[in-house]
């Protein structure tokens, strides 16, 4: 019974969260609220938790909030309630979109579309930078890292290796 | 069935490798869907991730069923998208036995601090590349870089919603169709 109803509320925030991870936080609270699954203690953790390991934060939020509930099988349910309603949602949309790709208005959206993603990738990426880059030693370790990517082009997760170690090293 | 089995591994890595949310996931599927495996193209890649912006869901969920769609429709989305949330569950049930270890710990700050510089270098190195890139093939050329200067200035000072910069974004493409109308 706790699964359905875990994996129904979570299909809920699926479906009403529009935009990234941070968008689940305001609903985990009211769960929070609604059922005692776990406090707004637990909840700080989760996200502490849930931005500093692998995965979109979203995910790992239900995930969590899916473990505190019901265990391992929380976690699963939990997270399988989150996705359901983007596979569907985005389903449809593919397949709308297969058969108007050529149409030359769809051509038209999609252009306008791409500068303005990357003013907001680029927003994003001042976002975190505030938080990221706060002494000289983190904007140096920064420029120094960009020059490497853009010079070198291997896989990131070669970077991200290599960033991780340089952050234990210089005691970042 | 061998390309299910690939694309969910491809995800499963990109979901073990992707630190913060949807925007720290963008280099490694650049990487390993573009330019590794060549399931998409650069352009149709930006397109999901406009297009998962703009739908309910977890941005870094919605890319991953729209590329497993593309290449083999309903079953590789499934397959997508249980690749990309299967580290979280893997990580976050492990972690989760062991929180008060890995909160606290000295060696593990340093490493995440250390990836979020790491992160932010990947993005801005991003973010170069697809601008040439874009500019190079965009049609209108001069409304597109204004369409750029606009949304970043409105998100820089107001509160814009980023569903609602796309979507201003797509009602301005047509400003050189209606002028081309008016005048004629």
């Amino acid at each position: 019974m706790i699964y359905l109803l875990l994996f129904f509320e979570f299909f809920k925030i699926g479906l009403f969260a529009v935009g990234g991870g941070a968008a689940t936080i305001p609903f985990l609270f009211d769960l929070s609220e609604k059922y005692h699954w776990f406090s707004f203690e637990e909840l700080t953790n989760m996200i502490a938790v849930a931005e500093s390991t692998p995965g979109p934060i979203g995910v790992n939020m239900a995930t969590f909030a899916g473990f505190q509930t019901a265990g391992i099988f929380g976690a699963i349910i939990a997270t399988l309630g989150l996705v359901t309603p983007s596979l569907i949602i985005i389903i449809m949309v593919a397949k709308l979109l297969k058969c108007y790709a050529q149409n030359p208005n769809v051509q038209i959206v999609l252009g306008a579309i791409r500068p303005a993603v990357l003013a907001l990738i680029l927003f994003a990426l001042m976002q975190i930078a505030k938080i990221s880059l706060n002494t000289s030693l983190s904007i140096g370790v920064f420029f120094m890292l960009t020059i490497l990517m853009l010079k070198y082009k291997k896989h990131p997760i070669l970077y991200i290796v290599l960033s991780a170690l340089i952050g234990v090293i210089l005691k970042l | 069935m061998k390309t299910l089995i690939k694309l969910f591994f491809s995800f499963f890595k990109i979901g073990i490798f992707t630190f913060g949310g949807g925007y720290a996931m963008l280099p490694l599927l650049k990487a390993e869907v573009v330019e590794k495996q060549k399931w998409l193209s650069e352009e149709e890649l930006l397109d999901y991730f406009s297009i998962g912006q703009c739908t309910p869901g977890i941005i870094a969920v919605n890319v991953a069923t729209f590329s497993g769609y593309k290449l083999k429709g309903t079953i590789g989305a499934i397959f997508a998208t249980l690749g990309i949330i299967c580290p979280s569950i893997i990580i976050i049930c492990l972690i989760a036995s062991v929180l008060n270890f890995y909160v606290g710990n000295q060696t593990v700050e340093h490493a995440l601090a250390g990836i979020r510089i790491g992160v932010c270098a990947l993005i801005s190195a991003l973010v170069l590349d697809m601008a040439k890139k874009i500019y190079k093939q965009s049609q209108y050329k001069k409304l597109h870089f204004a369409i750029f200067c606009f949304s970043i200035c409105m998100l820089l000072f107001t509160d814009i919603s980023a569903v609602l910069t796309v979507v201003a974004a797509s009602v301005a493409g047509f400003i050189p169709k209606l002028i081309k109308r008016s005048t004629k």
